[in-house]
């Protein structure tokens, strides 16, 4: 009852949801739609010959050995880039969340590679880390590192996954500094009358009281490592060498811009939209049973 | 201070909720033949009649600078305005940007206004996106691989030709280069309008040369002089690496294919139908990549990576050898610290009649349909046209640029300016492409999705450099995979 007093107007909830509603359409549901309804097509770049192929493409796509491959990547990569990200992430957190000299700089500091895009981060990289002009690279070498990413599949893939997640730290830093510091300092203290070692506190306390932005962040990281990491791999790899470091995300934009086989690159992004569809459900279903939230 | 982290974690949530979305349009890829050539250095020419508008980079470069700064010049009003979208980046494009000026100034009834849009690939896409809409550009510059793709789509493109012949324009096809032209012709026809064309080289240092106990007078001319060149350049600490190359497919698959007199692919490499298949897995093709490998494996080559990734390891004096863009000469004049030579690309002396001319890379004006167009717009397009085909307009270009020149014309002005003199080498990719009259196997390519060719290539032969493959199962491999997209490309247009 007390809802009508204050919406007496049957129309405002929708108009005030409007904004966001007509964004959602024109910029998330109408390219989706777009891109599935592209996905049965067969069409040249120009539009001037199309056919209706339905599920053909599809099945190219599927039955193709190279987009297998990438799925392959795709599953290394983002996996890699997650825990490489958190792991440190978490460990900076707790660092800086110590009463320490200087700890206000220190988070700045480590807040800005957040602020770069992808590309510049990629191209700051290469100049680090290219075999005979990078600074780091030429070092590796001449310590008898056999460093040399444009030929070496896995060196390159470690490139991108450390420059992808180098981006991607001071986000994850963020989440679980404030994670941190809204723990109650109650229930710290009570632990460390309790004589519990550092260790011991982060075991039993922080971490559980971390999970649900644990949480988050995974499912955050994911999504950012299937999406958001073409600028690092277009930058710096080019998805090569050989195919080492193409991903499904990559390969969609070298099969419909450089390609320009439009169907089967939106095909493609279609079941790339399920893999994460599929992914963000399984996480909401059967991981978020298990978080503790405060 | 907490108040200050949610505020900060605010404005992450903001940032991160637009970031999903993945902008391929951002990064300007590098796929692109011959940009690799920024600034061309042989500009002051003493020689040269007073010129006011080719006198210095500097003198280009600065207007177009501060005019991408402050909002693009306005078309006059009462001229027949027509777009022109370019791909070409900085240094070159300023040169590009010059030319339309010059050309609105020479006259008063047309105006041509000239867009960037970014590398070959962005400009290609947005031509296509504009078409969609149905305001393509009057006239877009396409790379050369993208030849097949343009002519196919017969409705969307008018070709040259047929502008010549609407417009009373008295098109001389034989006033153009034969490898340049008949890379853009079908038959006797021009379909697309030649601009910058160039054709690797093969650049070595001399110093190094010297050090090495190497006659740079006497530059290697074979294969197996390369190697055993490249060998001695590492084998003696003159270089690091001895010999590397920019473009891998360009110079070492699609160059080596013609100056050899042998197929890239079936029906004059495609030039003759869209069901050509790829023939580049034969026995020399084969040897080729093994003796890359094997150079590979005893120090002599180092595999630079794709595209132009390779071009900064000779100016920086690490590679003693490479086979680039003659239009990388200005790059290379201007990077390097050390006295350089050029001569043509080597050949295999065991193979009857090589070696024979090279083919071009680089790109070339298309002329786009639209509704709406008017007659006089394309006039306007082709007295831009005609206007780039004069000897004087075509020989700074070619000057300027380090681009080869399209025309005779140019190619005579050039010398009639003592040009060659000043810059000795700089006529030798004229040679190299008008050597021999080219053939079947010569004249060009036109493959159907040619950029992923060349990358399902880079693919099989890093693996076959990586150790993961022989040369015959990465040409094998290579053929197998390209000839699938080829009927991928010609399913589409059937």
């Amino acid at each position: 009852m007390q809802r009508r007093v204050i919406f007496n107007n049957r129309l405002l909830p929708y108009l005030l949801l409007l904004p966001q509603l007509v964004i959602t359409v024109v910029f998330f549901f109408w390219p989706a739609s777009q891109a599935i309804y592209q996905s049965v097509l067969s069409q040249d770049p120009f539009g001037l010959r199309t056919r209706v192929v339905y599920l053909e493409n599809f099945l190219t796509v599927l039955r193709d050995p190279l987009y297998i491959e990438a799925f392959k990547v795709t599953i290394v990569f983002s996996i890699s880039v997650t825990l490489f990200v958190m792991t440190l992430a978490l460990l900076f957190a707790v660092m800086a969340d110590r009463q320490i000299r200087g700890a206000q700089t220190y988070k700045t500091l480590l807040l800005w590679p957040y602020a770069l895009a992808p590309a510049v981060a990629a191209v700051l990289w290469n100049f680090i880390f290219h075999p005979s002009i990078g600074i780091f690279g030429k070092a590796l070498n001449s310590w008898g590192l056999h460093w040399d990413y444009q030929l070496n599949g896995a060196q390159a893939l470690v490139l991108v996954v450390v420059a992808s997640s180098w981006k991607q730290i001071a986000h994850n830093f963020l989440f679980f500094l404030a994670g941190l510091q809204s723990i109650p300092t109650a229930v710290v203290e009570a632990a460390m009358i309790d004589g519990a070692n550092s260790w011991k506190l982060f075991r039993s306390i922080h971490f559980p009281l971390l999970s649900p932005t644990t949480f988050y962040l995974i499912t955050i990281n994911l999504v950012f490592a299937f999406f958001d990491t073409f600028g690092v791999i277009h930058a710096l790899t080019h998805g090569g060498p050989g195919r080492s470091t193409t991903t499904l995300m990559y390969k969609v934009y070298m099969d419909g811009y450089v390609n320009l086989n439009l169907g089967g690159s939106a095909a493609q992004s279609v079941i790339l939209m399920l893999i994460v569809s599929v992914l963000v459900w399984l996480q909401f279903r059967f991981v978020e049973g298990k978080v503790h939230y405060t | 201070m907490k108040r200050m982290l949610l505020a900060l974690l605010a404005l992450v949530l903001v940032l991160s909720a637009c970031g999903p979305a993945p902008t391929p349009t951002a990064v300007p890829p590098t796929a692109v033949p011959p940009t690799v050539a920024p600034k061309p250095t042989e500009a002051p020419k003493p020689t040269e009649a007073p010129k006011p508008t080719t006198a210095a980079p500097a003198a280009t470069t600065a207007p177009a600078a501060t005019a991408t700064a402050a909002p693009r010049p306005t078309p006059p009003p009462g001229r027949v305005t027509v777009e022109f979208w370019f791909g070409l980046g900085k240094p070159l494009g300023d040169v590009l940007e010059a030319v339309v000026m010059d050309f609105n100034k020479s006259q008063d009834k047309y105006y041509v206004d000239a867009i960037y849009k970014g590398a070959y690939v962005d400009t290609m896409n947005a031509a296509i996106a504009a078409f969609r809409a149905g305001k393509a550009p009057h006239i877009v510059q396409m790379f050369e691989v993208g030849t097949a793709t343009m002519m196919a789509a017969k409705g969307a493109i008018k070709p040259v030709y047929q502008l010549a012949k609407e417009t009373g324009w008295n098109l001389d096809p034989s006033i153009y280069i034969p490898a340049v032209r008949g890379y853009y012709s079908e038959g006797e026809n021009m379909i697309s309008m030649p601009l910058n064309s160039s054709t690797p080289m093969m650049y070595y240092n001399i110093d190094a040369f010297k050090k090495a106990g190497l006659d740079p007078a006497k530059p290697p001319k074979t294969w197996t002089e390369v190697r055993a060149a490249a060998k001695k350049l590492v084998d003696s600490g003159a270089t690091k690496c001895g010999f590397t190359f920019e473009w891998p497919t360009w110079t070492q698959l699609e160059n080596f294919s013609a100056i050899h007199n042998v197929p890239l692919a079936t029906k004059t490499n495609g030039m003759t139908g869209m069901d050509a298949e790829l023939k580049f897995n034969s026995d020399l093709h084969i040897r080729h990549l093994q003796t890359l490998m094997d150079m590979a494996k005893e120090g002599s080559f180092k595999y630079g990576g794709r595209d132009g990734a390779a071009t900064v390891l000779f100016p920086s004096g690490e590679c003693g050898i490479i086979h680039a863009s003659s239009a990388a000469r200005a790059r290379i004049s201007r990077e390097s610290k050390f006295e350089w030579g050029v001569t043509f690309l080597p050949y295999y002396d065991d193979v009857p009649g090589a070696p024979i001319n090279s083919i071009i890379g680089g790109a070339s004006l298309w002329v786009m349909n639209a509704p709406g167009r008017t007659a006089d717009e394309y006039k306007a397009i082709a007295e831009f046209f005609k206007y780039i085909s004069k000897p004087e307009v075509d020989a700074r270009w070619h000057q300027e640029t380090g681009y080869v020149p399209i025309t005779h014309g140019g190619n005579d002005k050039t010398k009639a300016d003592g040009f060659y003199q000043k810059n000795p080498g700089a006529d030798l990719p004229y040679q190299q492409l008008t050597r021999t009259k080219p053939t079947e196997n010569s004249l060009g390519l036109r493959l159907g999705n040619m950029p992923q060719i060349r990358i399902i290539v880079y693919e099989e032969w890093e693996k076959a450099f990586q150790g993961q493959q022989t040369a015959k199962q990465a040409m094998d491999n290579a053929v197998k995979r390209g000839n699938e997209v080829l009927r991928e490309f010609e399913k589409t247009y059937k």
